[in-house]
C-alpha cells in the first residue's frame, strides 16, 4: 500500500469474457499519477473494453482495479466523481446546443448558479467553442463535437480523465491543438488514459501499453519501448522490392518486412547479431543500412503471428 | 430507492432536458396530438356496432300486392336496403358470394296463401297446422353483426302488411336504459380510448426514450456521471404524465364537443383515476426499456401489449362475455383497470370508492413495475 499515493491506476489480473470470447485477458499495469498514458493497439483488441471496465461501466470477470488508491469494486459512486470519460462515439445529445449539453451536464455534476455560468464560460473559451455555442450538438464537424466532447468530459476537473480513440474524426491540424489542450490538464494534474491506435499519438504519451487481442504486449515509455526492441531496423534500396519482400519473409530471423517509398524496412530478430552481414548474404549488391527504430517497429515487432516463435 | 442521495437537481435538469428534446422532435409532438384526435374521429364516426341499411337483395316468386306489402314494411324498419331484385335464388346467391348483398329474402310462391294462414296477419291469432313462415331470409353469416340484425327480423309484426294499426303487444319484461338510453356506440367508446390511446402513447414514449439513450451511446457517458438510474427514470418519465393528461383532456373534450360524450362524474375523480394509469403505463415501459435494447424491439413489445389491451380490455367486446381465460389475462392488463374506471366515472358518475378495486390494482402495478425496472436497470448498467 505505500504505492497508494503514486499510481492513479492499478489493474491486476484484469480479465472480461463476453461468454467464450476474453476480450480482457489477465492484464497487469500500473498508471502513473500525473502522465498522459497511451493504449495503443488495433481494431478489436480490447482498448475501449479495458476502459469501460475503469470506469466502472462493466464488471471485470476476475481482477481488481484500483483507482486513485481505491478499490473499484464497491466504490464506484465516490470514484465516480472523480473521473472524466469520453466515449469513443459521440455521447452527448444531437438535438441539444452545445450550450445546453454543457448546462445539462454542469447540474448532473452539481453546478448550479453563476458557479456553472463561469465554468462554462471558462470552457467555451478553452475549446473554442463560443461561436457555436447556440449550434446543435448533431450539426457540427467532427473535431467540433470532440471538443465538446472534452469539455464535457472535464467539466468536473476529474482527476482522472478517460479518453477513447478521442481524435478519430480530427485533421492533424487539430489534433496537435487537441493535444495541446490534454498537455495543460496533464500540467495541471490530471491523469489522462488515452486510447489510439495512431503511433504519432502514441509517440506523444509518457508511456502507453502496447495491447493484442486482449493482451499486453509491452509498456514502457515510447524511448524505453523502442531502446528494449528484440530487433535491429534495416532499410534497403533497389529495384524490385517486393519479390524481395517475399523472399526475405520466408527467414524465420525477418520479423516484417515493409516498403516505404524507395525503401524496404526490415526488421531483424536481435538473435542475428550483424543483421547486415546477415541481409547482405540474402541480396547482395543492395544498398542497405541501420535506422533508428519507430514505435511502429515496436508495434509490429510485439504484435503479429512472428513475434513470440 | 430513492434514498438519501437523490438529487432533485439531477432529476429537474433531466425534466428540462427531455422537454428541450420532446418539443424539438417534430414528429413525436404531433403523434401526442394527432394518434387521440385521429383515432378518436375513427372510432367515433365510422365504427359502429349498431348494423343499419345492410345492402340486401330480394327474390320475389310470388308477385302479389301483399309481398309487396311486406318489402314496404321491412324496409321501413330501417335494418335493411333493398338493393337488386333477382328472378331466381341462383342468381341471389351469386350476388351473396361477390359480396354485392349480404342477405337475400326469398318469398315462395304461395306467399299469399301462407301469409293468409300466419297467425300474425290473421284476426285469430292462433297457429293451425297448416301454418308456415311466410318467408325465407338467406343471410352471410360471416359478420355476426349483421346475421344478428338480421335475425331480428324473425318475428317482425305484420299488422302493417295486414292494413292494420299495428297491435301494443304488452311485453314480458320492460327494459329501462340507464346511462346510455339512446344507445349510441360512440358513448361507451370515447371512455374506452382513453385507455387504448395512453397505452399506446404511454408505454411507446417511455420505452423508447430510454432505449433511444442506449441506442444512441448517450448512457455509456451518463452512467460514468454520479446520476442514479433512479433519477435518470424519473427525470425521463415525468414529462410524459403531462403529455398523457394533455392527451386525456384532448379525448374527451372532442368527445363532448363533437360526439356529445357527456362527463357525468366528476372531473377530479377522473384525474386521480387517470394519474393511476398513467403511472402505470409508464412503469410498464420503463419495464420495456429495460428488456429491449433497440427501438425497434420497444415498440415490438409495445404491440404486444397494445394488442390484448384493445381486444381483451373490454374495449372493443365485452368483459363479461369473455371466457375465463380471456379474463384472466385482462385482469394483468393496466387498461382493463382504467377502462372499467373510465367509463363508471365518466357514464355512470361513480366515485373513487366505488373503484377502489381497480384503483387499488393500478397502484400495485405501479409499485410493482418500478420494483423490477429499478432492479434490472441497474443491471444494463453493471
Ligand atoms: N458487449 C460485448 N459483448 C460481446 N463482445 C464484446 C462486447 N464488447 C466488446 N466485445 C468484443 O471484445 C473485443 C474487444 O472490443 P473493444 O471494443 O474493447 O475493442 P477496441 O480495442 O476498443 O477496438 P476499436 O479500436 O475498434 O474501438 C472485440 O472482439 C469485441 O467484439
Ligand atoms: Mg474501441
Amino acid at each position: 500500500m505505500s504505492n497508494a499515493g503514486k499510481f492513479a491506476i492499478e489493474a491486476q489480473g484484469l480479465t472480461k469474457a463476453f461468454g467464450e470470447h476474453i476480450a480482457v485477458n489477465e492484464l497487469n499495469f500500473r498508471i502513473p499519477k500525473g502522465c498522459i498514458y497511451g493504449f495503443l493497439g488495433p481494431n478489436g483488441c480490447g482498448k475501449s473494453t479495458t476502459i469501460r471496465l475503469m470506469t466502472g461501466l462493466l464488471t471485470p470477470t476476475s481482477g481488481e482495479i484500483t483507482i486513485l488508491g481505491q478499490t473499484l469494486a464497491g466504490h464506484e459512486e465516490a470514484i465516480k466523481q472523480k473521473l472524466g470519460y469520453m466515449t469513443q462515439k459521440f455521447s452527448l445529445y444531437d438535438s441539444l446546443t452545445v450550450l445546453e449539453n454543457l448546462r445539462f451536464v454542469a447540474a448532473i455534476y452539481g453546478f448550479t448558479g453563476t458557479r456553472r455560468t463561469q465554468r462554462i464560460d471558462e470552457l467555451l473559451h478553452l475549446y473554442d467553442l463560443k461561436n457555436q455555442a447556440k449550434q446543435y450538438a448533431g450539426s457540427m464537424s467532427g473535431g467540433q463535437k470532440q471538443r465538446l466532447a472534452l469539455a464535457c468530459a472535464t467539466l468536473h476537473s476529474p482527476e482522472l480523465l478517460f479518453l477513447d480513440e478521442p481524435t478519430s474524426a480530427v485533421d492533424p491540424e487539430n489534433r496537435r491543438e487537441f493535444w495541446e489542450r490534454l498537455f495543460d490538464l496533464c500540467d495541471a494534474g490530471t491523469t489522462i488514459l488515452v486510447s489510439t491506435h495512431y503511433m504519432d499519438e502514441a509517440e506523444r504519451c509518457h508511456a502507453l501499453a502496447i495491447l493484442e487481442d486482449g493482451h499486453l504486449r509491452a509498456d514502457g515509455s515510447p524511448a524505453e519501448l523502442m531502446n528494449a526492441m528484440p530487433a535491429n531496423v534495416v532499410e534497403i534500396g533497389g529495384e524490385q522490392l517486393r519479390q524481395l519482400k517475399q523472399a526475405l519473409l520466408q527467414q524465420s530471423e525477418v520479423l516484417s518486412a515493409a516498403q516505404i517509398g524507395a525503401h524496404l524496412r526490415v526488421l531483424v530478430k536481435k538473435t542475428q547479431t550483424d543483421p547486415l552481414r546477415f541481409l547482405a548474404l540474402l541480396c547482395a549488391g543492395r544498398p542497405m543500412q541501420l535506422a533508428r527504430p519507430s514505435l511502429e517497429d515496436v508495434f509490429v515487432t510485439c504484435t503479429g503471428t512472428r513475434h513470440d516463435e | 430507492m430513492l434514498n438519501a442521495g437523490a438529487s432533485w437537481g439531477r432529476i429537474f435538469a433531466v425534466i428540462m432536458k427531455e422537454i428541450k428534446q420532446l418539443s424539438r422532435d417534430r414528429m413525436t409532438f404531433g403523434m401526442i396530438i394527432m394518434i387521440p384526435l385521429v383515432q378518436l374521429m375513427l372510432f367515433g364516426y365510422a365504427i359502429n356496432t349498431d348494423a343499419r341499411h345492410i345492402p340486401v337483395g330480394l327474390v320475389d316468386l310470388s308477385q302479389t300486392s301483399e309481398s309487396r306489402a311486406l318489402v314496404q314494411a321491412v324496409t321501413a324498419t330501417q335494418s335493411v336496403d333493398f338493393h337488386a331484385v333477382y328472378t331466381s335464388l341462383h342468381d341471389a346467391e351469386a350476388a351473396m358470394t361477390r359480396g354485392d348483398v349480404r342477405a337475400t329474402l326469398y318469398l315462395p310462391p304461395d306467399f299469399s296463401a301462407r301469409l293468409i294462414q300466419h297467425p300474425r296477419y290473421g284476426t285469430n291469432p292462433t297457429a293451425s297446422a297448416l301454418t308456415q313462415p311466410v318467408g325465407q331470409w338467406i343471410v352471410d353469416g360471416s359478420d355476426t353483426v349483421i346475421a344478428a340484425a338480421i335475425k331480428a327480423l324473425r318475428t317482425m309484426p305484420l299488422d302493417e302488411v295486414a292494413n292494420r294499426t299495428v297491435s301494443q303487444t304488452i311485453p314480458t319484461f320492460e327494459v329501462v336504459q340507464y346511462f346510455n338510453p339512446e344507445q349510441r356506440t360512440v358513448v361507451n367508446i370515447v371512455p374506452g380510448l382513453l385507455a387504448v390511446i395512453l397505452t399506446m402513447t404511454m408505454i411507446l414514449f417511455t420505452a423508447t426514450a430510454i432505449v433511444r439513450e442506449q441506442e444512441q451511446g448517450n448512457m455509456e457517458f451518463l452512467i460514468t456521471t454520479p446520476i442514479r438510474p433512479m433519477e435518470l427514470m424519473i427525470g425521463k418519465i415525468a414529462p410524459y404524465v403531462v403529455v398523457g393528461m394533455l392527451q386525456i383532456m384532448i379525448i374527451l373534450g372532442v368527445g363532448y364537443g363533437v360526439f356529445s360524450v357527456p362527463i357525468a362524474g366528476s372531473l377530479m375523480v377522473l384525474g386521480i383515476a387517470s394519474l393511476l394509469f398513467i403511472f402505470a403505463s409508464l412503469t410498464l415501459g420503463l419495464v420495456i426499456s429495460t428488456i429491449a435494447k433497440t427501438q425497434l424491439q420497444a415498440m415490438q413489445i409495445t404491440v404486444f401489449i397494445l394488442l390484448p389491451s384493445i381486444l381483451l380490455s373490454g374495449f372493443m367486446f365485452p368483459y363479461d362475455a369473455m371466457p375465463q381465460g380471456a379474463q384472466w389475462i385482462a385482469e394483468g392488463l393496466p387498461a382493463t383497470h382504467f377502462i372499467r374506471m373510465a367509463r363508471a366515472i365518466v357514464l355512470r358518475d361513480a366515485d373513487l370508492l366505488d373503484l377502489q378495486a381497480d384503483a387499488l390494482w393500478l397502484g400495485l402495478f405501479t409499485v410493482l413495475g418500478v420494483i423490477i425496472a429499478a432492479r434490472r436497470f441497474h443491471k444494463t448498467l453493471g
